[in-house]
């Protein structure tokens, strides 16, 4: 077995009810060290209720939560960050009237011990992490202010934020949704990056070909539990993903015998 | 394969840039234009009075009062871009103003020396801003009317316990302390008297500079101003820092305070920070510290203080009637405010 494929994280059986309501009724879904996993679901499918298990938002009822081997609780935002998964909700939780690297250093900022900003070294990491993830361009550096970006480059400046902290898994939720293809392409550099930087990607995505061209894996959600999930190369190409996403919405279940065997 | 088409896409994209890099002037005007501008309105209404009264604008015995009278709105302005900038409004420190000057002569007469009365004042602010903060942020009140409300409510204390009276201590004026705060001195060989308050509110805006830009403090108010969700979600704990702010803006009423009592010779009126309401949110606005939060400048609203400061007794000197005031005031808020408007509408 490669160190490619060995589980970062494991969500085992995990149960979720809001009152009456059970949005996640026993998942089990593993993350492998270094690919870029496709998160697949309709609307109500449980799919961002699995992302913000994931971020530690939701604490699950029911289920494991293994990081490393490790079993984790309790499971809060504070916890999943100290295990190395960063999260990038769909809002980016950016501050637009302020720079690149005000936005990358919000709330963990390098100060001295008298909390005055070391405005140099914040600078010269952000050009760092930047660099890191292809995200550079002569018309920005790190004192632009965020609100002149455009979309694309927006979801640059919260995923070089969330590798600030050393993650090991980065959570995109729909990074892709609103913006033009010439935007889509900027992103999917970056998660190329990171994924080239010996991280692991979890990429949430609504439109099923721009998760089809980024991801490795895919891991469908519906109803609340998992529908299927296969390698990329257990599938004929994007259309039979898609046929298959379209089976599981009309019969509510996915014919699976179709799937090629793993190369 | 996928790789490469991924990689030639983006080439494509960034080859089809058409913004252009920007000048580092641009940048600059970018990042501090409205601290210029500020500076600029405040030359502006000096030139303009100056030219219609050159002998008097030019003898340095006429910023005497100048000197004088401006420190009070320097304090309570740049305490105010804290609460703005974070999104919030206080229109309370006219009342923590006469309350904390109440506590400054209620010690001296007491027995208390200056020294140790005025940062005694100075906890009291601090304490009554954590008030207000608290009710507010708490409370889940609007600032606004909390704080409107607050005003008359402290104000109201203040009279129900001084019972209309006024206070004085004459004998205090021969303290080191009351030098030390509000003693003149000759600038060089001329006849321009340069009185100590006005030192102090030059340390105290090179502390609300540091503070506001350099500080992880002012960087979260910041933050919080712009966008508090994402604040919350990066962890920045919003409660805090809107509590806080209400405690910067009443350390600097309680310095105003206490400044004013000594100003006036060691007498306290109850109601001393009443005229400084409006005055002191006009310096902010004219300072270019925009209304919207997240974003402010602290030198901008040092000189919208000295700009409101200037315009009334600039414009009698300059040879207009007294009822004139009302009208250049307003003119000059309202040109400065679509001035500040080129140097950025705000971003989202």
């Amino acid at each position: 077995m490669s160190a490619a494929s060995e589980p970062v994280v494991e969500l085992r059986n995990i149960v979720k009810r809001f009152g009456s309501v059970e949005a996640l009724s026993g998942v089990t879904m593993t993350v492998r060290h270094g690919e870029v996993l496709g998160l697949l679901g309709d609307n109500g499918a449980g799919k961002s209720t699995l992302i913000k298990t994931l971020a530690g938002v939701h604490d699950p009822d029911e289920g494991e939560i293994i990081v490393k081997g490790e079993i984790r609780k309790p499971w809060t935002p504070a916890a999943a960050r100290d295990a190395g998964i960063e999260t990038v909700f769909q809002d980016r939780a950016l501050a637009p009237q302020h720079s690149i690297v005000t936005n990358i250093f919000m709330g963990r900022e390098i100060t001295n011990s008298l909390g005055l900003l070391r405005v140099q070294m914040q600078i010269d990491e952000a050009n760092r992490l930047m660099r890191e993830i292809g995200f550079t361009s002569k018309v920005f550096n790190p004192e632009s202010t965020v609100g002149t970006l455009s979309g694309g480059e927006r979801q640059g400046v919260a995923i070089a934020r969330a590798l600030y902290n050393q993650a090991d898994v980065i959570v995109l939720d729909e990074p892709t949704t609103a913006l033009s293809l010439t935007e889509t392409q900027k992103v999917f550099r970056f998660v190329e990056a990171v994924k080239s930087s010996g991280r692991t990607v979890v990429f949430i995505g609504h439109n099923i070909h721009h998760v089809w061209d980024i991801a490795d894996r895919f891991f469908v959600i519906d109803r609340g539990t998992e529908a299927f999930e296969g390698a990329k190369s257990s599938f004929t190409g994007a259309d039979h993903l898609i046929e298959m996403m379209h089976q599981l919405a009309e019969t509510g279940s996915a014919d699976t015998s179709s799937l090629l065997e793993p190369a | 394969m996928r790789m490469n088409t991924v990689n030639d896409a983006t080439n494509n994209a960034n080859s089809e840039d058409h913004r252009t890099e920007q000048s580092q002037w641009t940048l600059f005007y970018r990042k501090n234009g409205r601290a210029l501008n500020a500076f600029l309105a405040l030359v502006l209404v000096w030139v303009f009075f100056a030219v219609n009264n050159p002998t008097l604008f030019l003898n340095p015995l006429y910023y005497n009062a100048f000197l004088f009278s401006v420190p009070a709105t320097i304090f309570l302005t740049t305490s105010l871009v804290f609460v703005i900038v974070s999104g919030e409004l206080d229109l309370a420190f006219p009342s923590v103003v006469g309350a904390a000057g109440g506590v400054f002569m209620y010690s001296v007469v007491l027995g208390v020396p200056v020294i140790p009365a005025f940062l005694l004042t100075m906890g009291f602010g601090a304490l009554i801003g954590l008030g207000i903060g608290l009710i507010v942020v708490y409370g889940r009140i609007s600032s606004l009317v909390a704080t409107l409300g607050l005003n008359f409510f402290i104000l109201g204390i203040v009279n129900l316990l001084a019972q209309g009276r006024t206070i004085s201590a004459p004998e205090a004026m021969n303290s080191f302390g009351y030098t030390l705060f509000v003693g003149k001195w000759h600038l060089f060989d001329t006849t321009l008297r340069v009185p100590n308050h006005f030192i102090w509110s030059l340390v105290w805006v090179a502390f609300c500079y540091v503070l506001f830009k350099y500080h992880r403090f002012g960087n979260r108010v910041q933050l919080v101003g712009d966008n508090t969700d994402s604040a919350r979600e990066m962890g920045i704990n919003i409660e805090r820092i809107r509590v806080s702010v209400f405690i910067v803006s009443g350390v600097a009423a309680a310095i105003t305070g206490a400044l004013l009592v000594q100003m006036a010779n060691m007498v306290w009126f109850p109601t001393s920070g009443k005229a400084y309401l409006l005055i002191a949110l006009a310096a902010l606005f004219v300072g270019g510290t925009p209304t919207w939060g997240g974003v402010g400048t602290i030198f901008g609203a040092f000189f919208g203080a000295m700009t409101v400061t200037l315009i009334p007794s600039g414009a009698v000197g300059a040879g207009f009637a007294g009822y004139w005031t009302d009208f250049i005031f307003g003119l000059v808020i309202i040109l400065t405010m679509i001035a500040h408007r080129f140097s950025g509408a705000r971003v989202r």
